[in-house]
């Protein structure tokens, strides 16, 4: 498949940019910031979102969605990372439908539905310590009964305290499973964490919290594919969004190369500044292509993405990391400033690199894959 | 099945009966297997001469030409076609030619009906060689300023000066040659696109000993030249926008450069080198630099994967060689330092057959003229900051 847009996804970035820029803007974050909202988004935005379609992207036209998949989800993280714009999309119609798509059957069906229609907030606890280790778990899921019994904690769960319902990542005999959780359950605290980029996230403990037999998404046997597929799908689709970060970090970074004068000449004159944004160019391009390319990957077969999804996280995560850290020092003092907005892209793509692992992660996955 | 997927089976069905087994094989001894055609050239085995033969017969050699001048005629989604057929079944390239890679696109854009006559079909068939007259000793990332001097003399101009970096000029048939024939305008207004035959009198050329131990570059003298009017490509004093656009495709070809694997990868040969601990090679550090550097690595291929895809679609810039020249090369250094580093002491042995005679050590030193040749990475970089990021100045 070519790797440039078709003329369909071309249309649909073509209003979620004009959407996003002009609903939810910088100062949108702004605002919710300074004000502390409680819930750290709009629900009125994300209502809109449902009226876009966009909530529903990838759940499918049975179920209310448009019925795409990750490429088109990815343009609208890109338009959401362009405008740092706080929303549910990320934890409930790309995450979390991915994973209830990879589940599939009625229960799956009627939740993807009411994503579609707006009606739900999803929000999958996967880690737990420092760093993005899925592979290092240690909540337990314990068969009792007809149901299960869970125990652990989980940090770093963006959108957990405002979810109505937890997709909890844990170990379950030799093998893992997504349970589904009421986070008013018995047992279930939730404390949400405000983020150095004003984003949402939270912490969740989980004592002795009862569930029922259907509570396990994978049934016990699925659940594996299933958390790598959601993780899969919101690894590519933060990829994409580190991509609309770092684009436009640059695109405000060169236009302010274009308009500040010292020694009295436009600093964009001096090829000291040029060469290395020039060089920076070239890293967004590449990382825009391998996230294209991973897209489409999970599109066409999502079980076989990983190795791609891996390389677009690692690349959007140098790149968009590289574009933030020249963003502010080309911008000189007024780059440290709260008043100026170059902060929060380099705030927001310190916490995206972090969300489902890193560049280091992502490299070391793909040297283990390779056999060293 | 459509037309793309009929043209794909009667391309694997032709290249698996008319490619030698022989040309299937990775190369043994690379450079020495090559085929470069031209008069002077010997061919390495009758396999190699057989299979360049058959390509040429269907223009294959290049591809996307014309048939009137005797290239494939293929669209450029056949192009990819076959070169992904090429590649599944192992096939060599039938020949390698800067008449295909870098004259001929420009000659198909500017020269005369006459010239591309003339030219492209011996171009096709291997049987003329051509050389890049470029660079001078005063003139390098500041290419316009060169001075190599062509006087009209009514019928004939006479051509004196000296070129340098001419690559494999002792082995070429004819160059291509930028000369100035007005030194009145400025730099960039008096400079025309020559052709010429190396066996003119008063051509003279001399091997460079590199660092590599190697001589690929030449120097060339021109006393006295006589190159007939008609070998002017393009309008007189024109020269410099025929310079540049083959400028784009030798950028393209060198970008790719970072690309040529085969073989072993990078992990792989570190894995033997030093050895695993923990699955893990045994060096972390190093894991850690060959693992960003494969990665980067495979991203920089889909990344040119999209220019291709871009520039069908009309998206590229017209820049954008210069990003893919610049960030192949230097991807192609660093591959070269981790191999060497991932090799240790075994890779600096500069002869005998245990190291092929120093093939690492030499490669290493033969990469670091990558982002020199073409224009340096600086140039590139200046490239993109004025032609694609429109930043003020010069």
């Amino acid at each position: 498949m070519a790797l440039v847009l078709t003329e369909e996804q071309n249309l649909l970035r073509d209003s979620a940019r004009g959407f996003i820029a002009d609903k939810a803007p910088v100062a949108h974050l702004r605002h919710l910031r300074d004000t502390r909202d409680a819930t750290g988004f709009s629900r009125d935005l994300w209502r809109e979102f449902a009226d876009m379609g966009f909530a529903g992207v990838i759940a499918p036209e049975a179920q209310g969605g448009l019925g795409l998949g990750p490429v088109e989800a990815g343009v609208i993280m890109e338009e959401i990372g362009r405008n740092l714009t706080p929303s549910p999309f990320f934890a409930t119609a790309l995450v979390g439908a991915s994973a209830l798509k990879a589940a599939g059957g009625p229960r799956a069906e009627a939740l993807l539905a009411k994503i579609a229609s707006g009606d739900l907030l999803l929000a999958l606890a996967v880690d737990e310590g420092a760093k993005h280790r899925p592979g290092a778990m240690t909540t337990q899921a314990q068969r009792s009964g007809n149901g299960f019994v869970l125990n652990g904690a989980k940090s770093f769960v963006v959108d957990g305290h405002a979810a109505d319902l937890l997709l909890v990542a844990a170990r379950l005999g030799d093998t893992v499973d997504v349970f589904m959780v009421d986070p008013k359950a018995a047992g279930v605290s939730v404390e949400r964490t405000i983020m150095t980029d004003a984003h949402n996230a939270a912490r969740v403990t989980l004592d002795n919290v009862a569930l029922d037999a259907d509570a396990a998404l994978g049934a016990g046997e699925r659940g594996a594919a299933i958390l790598e597929t959601a993780l899969n799908v919101g690894r590519a689709g933060s990829a994409a969004e580190l991509c609309g970060v770092g684009a436009e970090a640059f695109a405000r970074t060169t236009a302010y190369l274009k308009e500040r004068k010292q020694f009295g000449r436009l600093i964009g004159e001096f090829q000291a500044l040029q060469h290395r944004a020039a060089h920076l160019y070239c890293e967004l391009e590449i990382a825009q292509a391998v996230t294209l390319k991973a897209l489409q990957a999970l599109a066409a077969a999502p079980d076989k993405a990983g190795p791609l999804v891996s390389l677009a996280k690692a690349r959007a995560c140098a790149a968009a990391d590289l574009a933030v850290r020249e963003a502010v020092q080309m911008h000189g003092g007024i780059g440290m400033t709260d008043a100026v907005d170059i902060g929060l892209f380099m705030k927001r793509a310190r916490v995206a690199q972090e969300l489902f692992g890193d560049e280091r992660f992502h490299a070391d996955r793909l040297a283990r894959l390779r056999g060293y | 099945m459509d037309q793309l997927d009929a043209f794909r089976a009667e391309t694997r069905a032709w290249l698996e009966a008319n490619c030698p087994a022989e040309m299937r094989k990775p190369f043994e001894d690379e450079e020495a297997e090559r085929c470069w055609g031209g008069r002077n050239f010997k061919f390495f085995s009758e396999a190699q001469r057989v299979w360049l033969e058959r390509m040429a017969a269907r223009g294959w050699t290049a591809p996307d030409w014309p048939s009137d001048y005797g290239g494939g005629g293929l669209s450029k989604a056949q192009t990819i076609v076959l070169r992904q057929e090429m590649r599944a079944l192992g096939c060599r390239s039938p020949l390698d030619s800067f008449g295909i890679w870098m004259l001929g696109p420009a000659l198909l854009k500017y020269g005369s009906e006459a010239q591309k006559r003339e030219h492209l079909p011996r171009i096709v068939r291997g049987e003329i060689r051509w050389c890049q007259g470029y660079s001078e000793p005063g003139a390098g990332s500041d290419l316009a300023s060169l001075q190599t001097k062509a006087e009209d003399k009514g019928d004939h101009f006479l051509v004196n000066g000296q070129k340098v970096w001419t690559s494999y000029a002792d082995k070429a048939d004819w160059i291509f040659c930028l000369v100035r024939t007005d030194f009145q305008a400025k730099k960039h207004e008096g400079i025309s696109f020559l052709l010429f035959d190396m066996t003119t009198p008063g051509v003279t050329t001399r091997p460079i000993l590199l660092i590599s131990g190697k001589s690929p570059f030449c120097e060339t003298f021109f006393d006295d030249v006589k190159v007939p009017k008609d070998n002017l490509v393009g309008v007189e004093n024109k020269g410099w926008e025929i310079a540049k656009y083959l400028l784009t495709h030798e950028r393209d070809m060198i970008g790719g450069m970072g690309l040529v694997g085969g073989g072993r990868s990078l992990g792989e040969i570190a894995a033997q080198s030093i050895g695993l601990e923990n699955g893990m090679l045994a060096d972390p550090i190093l894991r850690g630099d060959i693992a960003r550097l494969e990665a980067d690595t495979w991203a920089f291929q889909i990344a040119m994967e999209r220019a291709g895809d871009l520039a069908k679609a009309k998206q590229a810039h017209p820049a954008y060689s210069s990003f893919l020249k610049y960030y192949g090369t230097e991807l192609n250094k660093r591959r070269h330092e981790l191999t060497m580093s991932a090799l240790g002491a075994d890779g600096l042995e500069w002869e005998g057959a245990r190291s092929q005679d120093g093939e690492a050590a030499r490669a290493w030193l033969r990469t670091k003229a990558n982002s020199i040749e073409g224009g340096t990475s600086e140039v590139q970089l200046n490239i993109i900051a004025k032609r694609i990021l429109d930043l003020p100045g010069a």
